[in-house]
This record gives C-alpha cells, structure tokens and sequence, in this order.
C-alpha cells in the first residue's frame, strides 16, 4: 500500500516542484468537413470541433481536481487547413476565414490554443499550400489563439528550399502585421523538418492524415522536479546522474499517461501517446537550463553544454519510454529561450549565442525556439537560418523546427515582453553576412544517402 | 490488509457481485501545525458521510502535523469534487491544510 513518504514525494513535485500536465491536445481530423463551397466548409469545421471538443476544458478540469494535478493547457489541433480548404479557397483572404472559425471555435469551448493552420510541403507545394503560407500573415494577425506550422522538409524527401526562400518572407511579414503587439504573431508560427503527426505542443500541433478521427495525446512536463532531484546528487558521476534522471522521468510521465487514460476515457475518444517532454515555462523553478546547471554549468551555452543536454535527453526518453505504453510527438528537452528564465539569464550574461542555440538542437527535441531577432533582419537571413536548421533534422533523422521572431522597431540589447507562458526574450544578435545567392537559387535540397533504406 | 490491497469493496450490506465491485480508494492528506482534535474532526466527517478509513499513517515534525489517510469512498454519496471542498473547508476551519486526491496517481508514480 502506499506510504506517507510516497504521498508526501509526490505532492511535493505537484506543490513546490512545479510538476504538471502541460498539455492536453484534442486530435480532430477536419478531412470529412471538406466542401468546395467556403461557407458551407466552415461551418463543417465549426460544427464539427465544437461538438468534439465542447466536453474538454470541463474534463481536464475534473481529472485535474480528482488526482491534484494541474493540467495547464487544453488545446486542440486539426488537419493541416491547406487540405481542407484547398477545393473552397481561391484568394488568402478565404484561408483566412477558416483561420477566423478556428479562432472562434477555440474560443468557444474554452481552449487556449488552436493548431493545425498548417501546410505540408517537404517535397513540393500544391497552388493550396501556397495559398495557405501566403495567408499566414493575414491568419495571424487576424485571430488570437489560433497557431500555424509549415512542415519544409524531411530525411526522406530532402528540403523544400522554395518554400523554405517563401517562409522567410512570410515570417518577416507575420513580424510587420503584428508588430503593434511586438510581432507576436511569429510565436505562432513555426517551420518544421520531419515534422510529427501526434504531437500535443503548440505552436507545432497538427492532427496528420495518418490519425484516427479523434485521439488524445498528452504532454507531461516536469524540469523542476529533474533539476531537485539532481541536487540531492551534485557531485557524483555520469553513472548516477543519468540514474537519478531516468527514474525521475519515469516518475513524471506515469502521471502523464495516467492523466492521458483518465481523459480517453471520461472523453471516449482514443488515447494517441504521450509526449515525453521536459516543457519550462518562464516561472521561477521550472527551466530545463537549471537543469543544465545543476550537471555542472555555469550558466546554459557555457562548454559543454551540447553534451550535457545530450544526456539530459537520452535519459528522458529512456526513463519515459518504459512509463508509457505509447510514446510520441516531440518528446525531449525543450530549449525555448523566451519561455525559459536560466536561457534568459544566459543570453543576457552573453554566455547563449544563436549559433551555440543551434549546436544544441542537434541533440534536443526540437529546434530554435523562442528566438527573439532584430526587427531589420532580412528575409534572405531568416531562411538561411532556417535552411541550416532543416539541414541538422534531414541529416541526423530527427525533427528540427524554428521559431523565430523578428521584433520590428527593436534591435539588440532591447527586450520583448510576450507575456503569460510565451515569455520575455532579450533581443539576439544575427550573423550579418549574406546568404542571398544561396537562399535565391531555388528548387529542393536532395534527401540524404542514408534516407534511402528499401 | 491483503483483501484491501486487491483493491475489491468490503462495504457490508451489500451483495456478493456488489462487494467485488472496484473500491474507489482516495488519499486523504493533512498537513500544518498540530493542534488538539485534527483527526477526531476529520474522522468525523468522514463517518458522517459514510467514508471508510481503511489506513491512517502520522508523523510529526518539529510541531508540523502530516498525516495521510488511505480512505474507501464506495458508499459516500456525495460527488469527489464536493467531498474535497467539503474537506478543505473544514481544514481551513482547523487550520491545515486538507487535499483529497485519488489513489491511482500515487500507485502509478510509484508501483510497476
């Protein structure tokens, strides 16, 4: 039976540690709402996502008072829109009103974020898929919950550098759109390599064509509750701190995948995966780059800190895989700078550069994340960095992405405020050498030799 | 103890197919400074609205009371949301703090 000392563990990783539930994400495939009248297909959409997910803001809240655990977010993502909307939407300002709905919808039942305003187009992009990326701007600026994602390359089809050339523009116009609210629309907005079908995260969630109708997936969090239980071993050796790591993992994503069978159940939608993340926000306590300290740095981005994140990763994934019966998404450490204060202190001790940020997405879940940029950056540099970015995810056969978000009217040195989970970003410095030539050459990057597996 | 641990009803009056029936176990927690009268209180309440307590587990530490309580809601008619309002209410009253949660979180993070 369990013991006092258990329970008191427990409720102190809930209590003092910041352990929770960061997100749950309602799947809902929109592939039966398609209809080649606009009218007609939104209200599909609205019909069809409000009657899936009236229910899940009162669930969450109800498994989260019955097991004492806070569940942050409920979120719901879709089928990428540029399938949907492809037969009804002739102009962006028709994408646009599907992003309209969505917003509308997601405010209707309660959620805080949308996603799924999304294009897949690793290979090559259909005049639809164009047509949504040229509305992102328009989309964003437009809603406030809704979140877009375009998938630009993968191990097996190599990098659409078109579309890659495309969205540098588009992020810098996203920039200009929001800038009264200091272009917060770019943190909306990412660009993925071998992006996930499953995964729960925002800005990144989309419901992928390969999914049942409905699912649940569940994103776990708990950087806190790693980086206490590493204090209690300073000192000791490789060995016993990637112990210390896995077992607490395996700890933190139990409670994920008992909150994710709880809300598929009282749902009756199927369980998807849980994603195995450590996820910070920009509270006191709950940063993955404290984490990275306690192994030994001074602060994130110091030497060593590649390695050190490498191993926080690997023993994540290994102490979670065994936690959960399905494990998917992201599913890593997380380095966002704005939502994370110890990558905040980092940067601003200039101890966090863009190219360290990058060496560390090698061997983290995602990407560069959260980034804050001079507003005068140019679209040529977004899609260089970007292109770089997709190159590490093709290569090495993991997802990469980049959120970046070019702050109009600031430049280094200032500060952007985004507020709530999204954070606060000191401004970073770009490399300012050119890479026009290359970004404007155009057509697709081949896949690479060892995608070729048949 | 080893009947509890299979996790079966033991509620009296009812029939045998009733008293297989999953017992729905909830971890009762109260923490804060010792003062005359905090368990009586809570049992109390408990008996009252037909809980079972089926382990109480205490300790104290340098005046702080933590005690928790393993506790079978099979016949308490009142909803789990109510029942831990109810409880950190009348923690509030005593002044400690009271938390209601289900068994299976604890038994998840901490059992294979």
């Amino acid at each position: 039976m369990i013991n006092l000392y258990e329970v008191t563990e427990t409720n102190k990783m809930i209590e003092k540690e910041n352990l929770d539930v960061r997100t749950i994400t309602l799947g809902i495939s929109l592939l039966d709402c398609i209809d080649s009248d606009l009218q007609k297909l939104n209200e599909k959409i609205y019909t069809k996502i409000y009657e899936a997910a009236k229910d899940l803001v009162k669930t969450g809240e109800e498994i989260s008072r019955e097991f004492g655990i806070p569940i942050v977010n409920k979120r719901i993502s879709v089928t990428p829109i540029a399938l949907i909307g492809g037969a009804a939407c002739k102009t962006v300002e028709d994408f646009a009103s599907i992003a309209k709905t969505l917003d509308k919808v997601a405010h209707e039942v309660g959620v805080n974020f949308i996603g799924g305003y999304s294009a897949l187009v690793s290979k090559g992009m259909t005049a639809a898929d164009e047509l949504l990326i040229r509305s992102i701007p328009l989309a964003l600026s437009t809603t406030e919950r809704v979140c877009s994602s375009v998938n630009l390359g993968s191990t097996k089809t190599g990098i659409n550098m078109d579309a890659v050339k495309l969205m540098g523009e588009m992020i810098k116009e996203t920039a200009e759109y929001t800038k009264e609210q200091d272009s917060l629309g770019c943190a909306k907005l990412v660009v993925f390599c071998n992006a996930p079908d499953d995964n729960p995260f925002m800005a990144g969630a989309f419901h992928g064509v390969t999914e049942a109708d409905k699912i649940i997936n569940v994103g776990v969090s708990g950087p806190g509750v790693v980086k206490t239980a590493l204090e209690k071993v300073r000192g000791e050796n490789f060995e016993i701190l990637c112990e210390t790591i896995k077992k607490t993992a395996f700890k933190v994503t139990r409670v994920g995948q008992l909150v994710a069978q709880e809300a598929s159940k009282m749902l009756n939608v199927p369980f998807g995966i849980v994603d195995l993340s450590l996820a910070p926000t920009p509270a006191i306590g709950d940063s993955v780059a404290d984490i990275l300290c306690e192994i030994g740095l001074e602060y994130a981005g110091a030497p060593g800190t590649t390695a050190a994140l490498a191993l926080l990763n690997d023993q994540v994934k290994k102490g979670g895989v065994m936690a959960s019966s399905y494990v998917g998404g992201l599913s890593g450490a997380f380095i966002p700078v704005s939502e994370d204060q110890g990558m905040i202190d980092a940067v601003v001790a200039g101890a966090l550069t863009l190219e360290k940020l990058e060496a560390m997405t090698c061997v983290c879940s995602v990407g560069l994340d959260m980034i804050a940029i001079p507003g005068d950056t140019k679209a040529t540099t977004i899609s260089g960095i970007i292109a770089d970015e997709m190159a590490i995810g093709m290569v090495n056969q993991k997802t990469t992405a980049v959120r970046i978000i070019p702050v109009i009217g600031k430049g280094v040195g200032e500060t952007v405020e985004f507020g709530g989970l999204l954070g606060y970003a000191p401004i970073m410095p770009v490399n300012q050498f050119s890479c026009d030539a290359f970004v404007n050459r155009g057509g697709r990057i081949p896949a690479p030799i060892h995608s070729f597996k048949n | 103890m080893n009947f509890f641990e299979n996790g079966f009803c033991a509620c009296g009056n009812n029939s045998g197919v009733e008293r297989m029936s999953r017992m729905k176990r909830t971890i009762i927690t109260v923490v804060g400074k010792d003062t005359v009268g905090i368990i009586a209180k809570v049992c109390t309440y408990l008996a009252e609205n037909g809980i079972n307590i089926l382990d109480i587990s205490q300790t104290i530490v340098q005046e702080y009371f933590n005690m928790m309580m393993i506790v079978d809601t099979c016949n308490c008619d009142k909803q789990f949301g109510d029942m831990a309002d109810e409880l950190a209410e009348l923690g509030e009253e005593i002044g400690v703090v009271i938390k209601c949660q289900k068994e299976e979180i604890f038994d998840k993070m901490h059992r294979i």
